[in-house]
């Protein structure tokens, strides 16, 4: 069993706000502007945000989650950050971009934008809707269970894990459970000797509006720990709501979509990585070419009109 | 200084190790205890609901205590044992447990039922020295609710003196961290605890409601008496 296993399932592991180097995500800003459009009921082509209904009534997750936390949770904080993130990026560089890009973007390697929390807070409410359905809860199948027995032991000590990471995010923020291919724990540099071991399961906390995007992570499950999230329902008691969150709305088939989504987004970055490796092996020299100046001044060490 | 002395008046003090003499040096453990409110729970409605102040102070302000003394008697193993790791590991719940507990004790102070002055503008030399900086209570009072309100997550918004500059100071602390994390000589004056367990079973989501109405129960006359003697 590789050695990093331990160090990334610890529950402890939060991570630096360094910043992301993406070397696979081309940055939104340096390719051709790419205009987002959504098209609403009337066909109408509009460049903002909408807030999305979670996939089930407001009242269908009682009596864990009432109908009123949902009422105020969606109706107005999930509202509101989408509300306010269109009146934000209105005129801007942004306006236009996925919202994954604008989370990206405004991330700004930690040195975090404006636009940054309502984006990431839009994006983490409709990622937590969908994490959850009615009569949820139980254990997963598949693949899924086979990865998380083996990244973590077992399911019982997964629960353990993610709930302990629930509970001692301090202040307000999110537990997620993301898988993480190929992406190493420090400043998220690319695994220079991937392998199949690296693309793991891996419980992370984070606070405020941050998620797993910002590593370049795939995220799988979130629980909101903010205290709007279970004040109303269990006032001070955290522990008890995230007990209710796991034994009964977690909707295991939305991970499972998600693991099957991330695992083939993966071994695309994987293919594209390799495409590009091979094409730099391949760069053709140049006079002009950078990486030949250590060539030319042993061939042409009498000719110094191109040096600086 | 004004809040250590608040959170030392609460303390108990326990002796650990079985013999007193100068040979085996034993330190003295401090642990805390909640300190009681100067006012009944029900008392500062309808700008903060009894609910609120009894889920906020036997409940929050009671963990934040309990969890402090824990953190407290760990760290006084692991300097025992000169266990460096657990030494390094600790200082975050102490941070968090024991910046709540010093947050929550000044937070109590700096409210009082109406009948007992709450809400009552400063008098005296904070009263002065507000208009002056400020140009008016009311100006003060909308800079701090701004920026309460923008603080993201989880926090604190405080008034402060700071002693070297000799001025007061609009702050936001995270979390729970003490103003003090914010520089050296900076003295809470005033704090409004902006987290949502502070007023959410009775705003919900809309905290400048809250800032609003907390003016009405703030109790100057405490931050008056710190100011005059820290700026003595």
């Amino acid at each position: 069993m590789a050695a990093s296993t331990s160090m990334l399932t610890s529950s402890s592991f939060t991570f630096p706000s360094q910043g992301l180097r993406l070397p696979t995500r081309t940055h939104p800003c340096m390719k051709p502007q790419k205009r987002f459009v959504r098209k609403d009921a009337s066909n109408v082509i509009t460049a903002t945000y909408d807030l999305k209904p979670p996939p089930y009534p407001l009242n269908a997750l009682e009596p864990h989650m009432s109908r009123e936390t949902l009422e105020y949770h969606w109706g107005k904080h999930h509202r509101t950050y989408v509300e306010n993130l269109n009146k934000q990026i209105v005129g801007t560089d942004l306006e236009g971009l996925s919202l994954e890009d604008i989370i990206i973007v405004a991330y700004n390697k930690g040195d975090i934008l404006p636009a940054f929390n309502n984006a990431a807070q839009a994006w983490n409410h409709d990622f937590f809707w969908e994490s959850m359905k009615p009569g949820g809860g139980g254990k997963p199948s598949g693949d899924l269970l086979d990865l998380i027995e083996r990244d973590f032991g077992s399911f019982e000590r997964f629960t353990e894990e993610f709930r302990s990471a629930a509970a001692t995010q301090f202040g307000s923020g999110w537990a997620w459970l993301a898988y993480k291919a190929n992406r190493l724990g420090v400043e998220n540099a690319v695994n220079p000797w991937p392998s199949e071991n690296d693309k793991k399961l891996v419980i992370v906390k984070s606070p405020n509006a941050v998620n797993p995007l910002v590593w370049d992570y795939f995220p799988l499950l979130t629980i909101d720990v903010w205290e709007h999230a279970y004040y109303l329902d269990f006032q001070n008691q955290r522990a008890d709501y995230i007990s209710m969150f796991m034994e009964k709305l977690v909707s295991w088939e939305a991970v499972n979509a998600r693991l099957e989504k991330a695992k083939a987004e993966a071994a695309e970055r994987e293919m594209e990585e390799e495409r590009r490796k091979n094409e730099e092996e391949w760069k053709p020299t140049d006079d002009d070419d950078d990486d030949d100046e250590g060539l030319e001044m042993y061939v042409d060490s009498e000719d110094d009109s191109e040096a600086e | 200084m004004a809040f250590r002395s608040l959170a030392l008046a609460t303390r108990k003090t326990l002796t650990l190790g079985l013999n007193s003499t100068r040979l085996t040096q034993s330190r003295a453990l401090q642990t805390f205890s909640l300190p009681d409110l100067p006012y009944d729970y029900g008392a500062l409605e309808p700008a903060i609901s009894g609910e609120i102040m009894q889920l906020h102070h036997q409940k929050h302000h009671q963990t934040y205590i309990t969890n402090y003394n824990k953190a407290l008697e760990q760290l006084h193993e692991a300097i025992q044992k000169g266990d460096s790791s657990t030494v390094a590991k600790l200082q975050s719940a102490i941070k968090f447990n024991g910046g709540g507990h010093i947050n929550h004790s000044i937070f109590w102070q700096n409210l009082a039922p109406i009948r007992e002055g709450g809400g009552e503008p400063p008098k005296g030399s904070l009263g002065w020295v507000i208009d002056t900086n400020f140009g008016s209570l009311e100006s003060l009072i909308q800079k701090i609710n701004a920026e309460g309100a923008a603080l993201q997550g989880s926090g604190w918004v405080w008034l402060g003196l700071d002693k070297e500059l000799k001025k007061l100071v609009i702050e936001t602390t995270a979390n729970q961290d003490p103003l003090v994390t914010k520089g050296p000589h900076l003295v809470p004056l005033l704090g409004i605890d902006v987290w949502e367990h502070a007023y959410y079973l009775q705003y919900k989501n809309v905290r400048p409601d809250y800032l609003k109405n907390i003016w009405k129960v703030i109790n100057w006359k405490y931050a008056s008496g710190v100011y005059e003697k820290e700026s003595a």
